[in-house]
């Protein structure tokens, strides 16, 4: 009898050891959520609309250069939301040419309509689409290089919930959140453009040589004085940047040739190709370095530039400048973003929080295993040992999966230890049951079990559907405890029924055949 | 050692008895939380800011309270946390950066000023959460969906398992004691956060649970005394079970107790939670759920009684 015995019991013994050594050790093997080792969890929305526009502008701009170029002369190319741009005055006669122009250089992104020789230009649903999404994958990759440069360990950025456009940040034990947040919401946009005049500190001054009116191709923007917390002054500028951070290959903190705190920009091949030539073509004029809209300095090109490092000067201090250097190394976000949740632990209060949840646990399993001994007697002892290998084989599963170990993830082991008594409670009542009608021990205990399996797995089962559904719908802290219950519910299959009865059965093999005795 | 040796409690008898208390507690519960504006919602879904603030030294809840005057009517300031620590639990409704968008830490900084102007002195803040509208309604909303799928999956396994009837007794149960569980949080001044959320779905599986463990035992009785009306059947598998349900929701009473006794603060909302859901869902499994699931299947019990695929297996 009992033949498999010592197979089920090397079983046993390999599962716990593969679980025991999946965990071990524990401290780097157990990762866990910010509500445990402190830390920041941020969720940001991108603007998505703001990628869309910037598309939108510079393909009407290079559309408009096209027609230019090929003599069409429409009288404007405007955009008119996010995703349209309008052209209004094709002459009749270059009608013909206007369209072969405009299926060739919008023709796959936009859709093209026409009312009284007015066109307008929408952008192609499943384009704009893939531009939104662009957009936030792009953000993501951007906040990855941001926040990786900020040194923090092991930080997680994916995308979150169901629009598609929010992107999830968890930073552990990070002390500066107000900084980290300021980092990684900054656009950095860099662009340098050339000056059409300025620095005036009046805005209508600017544009007096033009009658007042701002011509199309041009931007009036702020710029910083000269002077610290002097008066704002505005430059009047190309719309069209000569360069931008697309063309930069790295950025640092340096000095200025005052030693003040500076940034000093490193151009890539392509950046030096384009910086060449507007600094040949424009010699004495002034080049502004514009980053987020607002005019830095604009130093006087003194000759043709044909090396790859420049420098951003404009009153930092060291640590604006650090930061700085830091963001445009990372590149530019394609589009603003919004916090939309923060949620902050401190360090303390996690330690805090996994000494109370690891006591409680610990005092909870001592009075449920005084009890079952007290009320199961030796039996109890197989209600702790199956109870406490589902505890290491839950540990063994979370390590494997690398699964977050979070304080209702706590909860869910407090709640799997209840779970196996239970099934614990069921087999032994069942036996209990059995041994009352005179049955013998190895009767009543195969009977036990095999009634008693059936309920389990209709328990499990349904258990197991509410845990995917939590998992499922759930977020953050729903999600931690829907993995601990799912994991512990599989485990817990095994431990209630294939290690208990192999226990029962290890006890049983010591005793006389046809005993009528056992310890329940 | 045993408890319920022999038992033959007849509580059929008093289905009625207990669905009447049950309405009567659900009633008076609902009609309060209407009374005061609904159930009292966390930042994680009505939006808004909960904080802690530690002080250097004890400061009371009222002059806390005074200080945050000029900055919202409609806070809650509490003791949060063992008494040496000197912490303050505050949390604000949604201010106006934060329904804009603009600055979620609108609340944190009107709370900081207000503190700094009031000389309470020094403090620090070891956890704030900020929640902006767009997150709490979205989150707001997947916790009605965990909840409910998690429910419609239960009610198709019962039913394919069991029968429909069988089905909807365990349904009607899992909710009365979400409600239950419901009313006695809102009593008790707990807000419902995601934790809870978790929680009231672990009572909803345990429920179930406890309900499947009873008509498991209906399914096999009625196999074995295929003569007796469906009403003793079940009365005699509640107290055959019956030894077994007091024995696991005690154990399970006692870890849920020692997570609110000593789980710290994090958890105690969590905690208390599992601690009313465990005790209702051990009565709705002894009164309720079979009680539905008799007043339903009010015929005459026959072999069509049994599903044809559970008789197959048993065969």
């Amino acid at each position: 009898m009992y033949k498999n015995l010592r197979w089920k019991l090397i079983v046993i013994a390999a599962i716990t050891l593969l679980a025991v050594w999946l965990f071990s050790p524990p401290k780097q093997k157990i990762r866990l959520g910010l509500d445990l080792q402190g830390g920041v969890h941020l969720v940001l929305k991108v603007q998505t609309d703001d990628a869309l526009r910037v598309e939108t502008e510079t393909t009407s701009e290079q559309f408009h250069e096209a027609l230019k170029s090929a003599k069409v002369d429409v009288a404007s190319v405007k955009p008119v939301d996010l995703t349209t741009f309008a052209v209004e005055g094709v002459p009749p006669g270059s009608d013909q040419q206007f369209r072969q122009i405009a299926d060739e250089q919008v023709g796959q992104s936009f859709d093209r309509d026409t009312v009284n020789g007015n066109y307008t230009f929408k952008m192609k649903p499943n384009i704009e689409k893939a531009r939104r999404d662009e957009a936030v994958a792009q953000a993501i990759q951007t906040i990855e290089r941001r926040v990786n440069e900020l040194g923090v360990s092991e930080p997680i950025i994916s995308p979150y919930g169901s629009a598609g456009d929010e992107i999830m940040v968890e930073l552990p034990g990070l002390q500066d959140v107000a900084h980290a947040k300021e980092i990684i919401r900054n656009t950095a946009l860099l662009e340098l453009k050339l000056v059409e005049g300025g620095p005036m500190s009046d805005q209508a001054a600017l544009l007096q040589p033009y009658n007042g009116t701002k011509p199309d191709d041009m931007d009036v923007v702020p710029g910083v004085s000269d002077v610290a917390g002097g008066a704002p002054v505005y430059y009047l500028v190309h719309h069209t940047a000569a360069i931008t951070g697309r063309d930069l290959r790295n950025a640092k903190q340096t000095l200025d040739e005052n030693n003040a705190p500076a940034v000093g920009f490193t151009l890539n091949s392509e950046g030096i190709a384009k910086f060449t030539r507007v600094t040949e073509a424009n010699v004495g004029r002034q080049l502004a370095i514009v980053l987020d809209g607002r005019v830095q300095s604009a130093p006087v090109i003194e000759g043709r530039i044909a090396q790859a490092d420049a420098r951003i000067t404009g009153h930092f201090t060291n640590q604006e400048a650090s930061d700085l250097a830091l963001i445009l190394r990372s590149g530019a976000l394609p589009a603003s973003l919004t916090y939309l949740e923060q949620r902050e632990v401190g360090p303390t209060l996690g330690a805090d929080s996994i000494k109370a949840g690891v006591a409680a646990s610990l005092i909870g399993l001592s009075a449920v295993t005084l009890f079952m001994l007290f009320y199961y007697r030796l039996a109890g002892i197989n209600a702790f040992v199956s109870v406490a290998l589902n505890l290491v084989i839950l540990l063994g599963f979370m390590a494997y999966l690398g699964a977050v170990m979070t304080l209702p993830g706590v909860a869910g082991f407090i709640l799997t230890i209840g779970m196996g008594v239970d099934s614990n409670v069921l087999i032994f009542e069942r036996i209990r049951e059995e041994l009352l009608t005179n049955k013998g021990v190895r009767q009543a205990l195969a009977a036990g079990f095999d009634r008693v399996f059936i309920t389990i797995v209709d328990t499990h089962v349904s258990s197991l559907i509410a845990a995917a559904f939590l998992f499922q719908f759930g977020t953050g802290p729903i999600r931690g405890f829907a993995t601990t219950l799912f994991f512990g519910l599989i485990s817990n299959v095994f431990t209630a029924v294939f290690v208990s009865r192999t226990l029962f059965e290890f006890i049983l093999s010591r005793k006389p055949a046809g005993a009528t005795q056992l310890s329940i | 050692m045993r408890i319920f040796a022999n038992p033959n409690y007849n509580f059929i008898k008093w289905r009625w008895h207990a669905l009447i208390l049950s309405v009567a507690i659900i009633w008076t519960g609902v009609a309060m939380m209407y009374l005061r504006g609904g159930l009292p919602l966390g930042v994680d879904f009505s939006g808004g800011t909960t904080m802690v603030v530690q002080f250097a030294k004890p400061t009371s809840e009222d002059v806390v309270r005074k200080a945050l005057d000029p900055v919202s009517a409609d806070k809650v300031v509490q003791k949060y946390g063992p008494a040496a620590q000197n912490e303050i639990m505050i949390r604000l409704p949604m201010m106006k950066g934060q329904e804009e968008g603009t600055n979620l830490e609108a609340g944190v900084n009107q709370v900081t000023e207000a503190l700094n102007a009031a000389n309470v002195g020094s403090f620090t803040i070891p956890s704030k959460e900020l929640v902006g509208p767009v997150v709490g309604a979205d989150l707001k909303q997947k916790g009605i969906y965990a909840t409910l799928f998690a429910l419609a999956g239960i009610l198709v396994y019962v039913a394919f398992r069991f029968r429909f009837t069988f089905a909807l007794g365990a349904i009607v149960a899992a909710f009365h004691d979400i409600l239950i569980t419901l009313v006695f949080l809102s009593w008790f001044h707990y807000e419902l956060s995601l934790n809870i959320i978790a929680a009231i779905l672990t009572i909803t599986g345990y429920s179930v649970n406890d309900t499947i463990v009873v008509f498991d035992r209906v399914r096999e009785n009625q196999r074995l005394m295929r003569r007796e009306p469906l009403d003793q059947i079940v009365n005699k598998s509640v107290n055959q079970t019956l030894g077994r349900t007091v024995i696991t929701s005690g154990c399970t009473l006692l870890a849920v107790l020692a997570l609110f006794l000593f789980g710290g603060e994090v958890l105690r909302g969590f905690a208390f939670t599992m601690l009313v859901g465990v005790i209702t869902g051990t009565y709705s499994t002894v009164f309720i759920a079979a009680a539905i699931a008799i007043i339903l299947s009010r015929r005459p019990p026959s072999q069509a009684a049994v599903p044809a695929q559970v008789r197959a297996k048993r065969a």
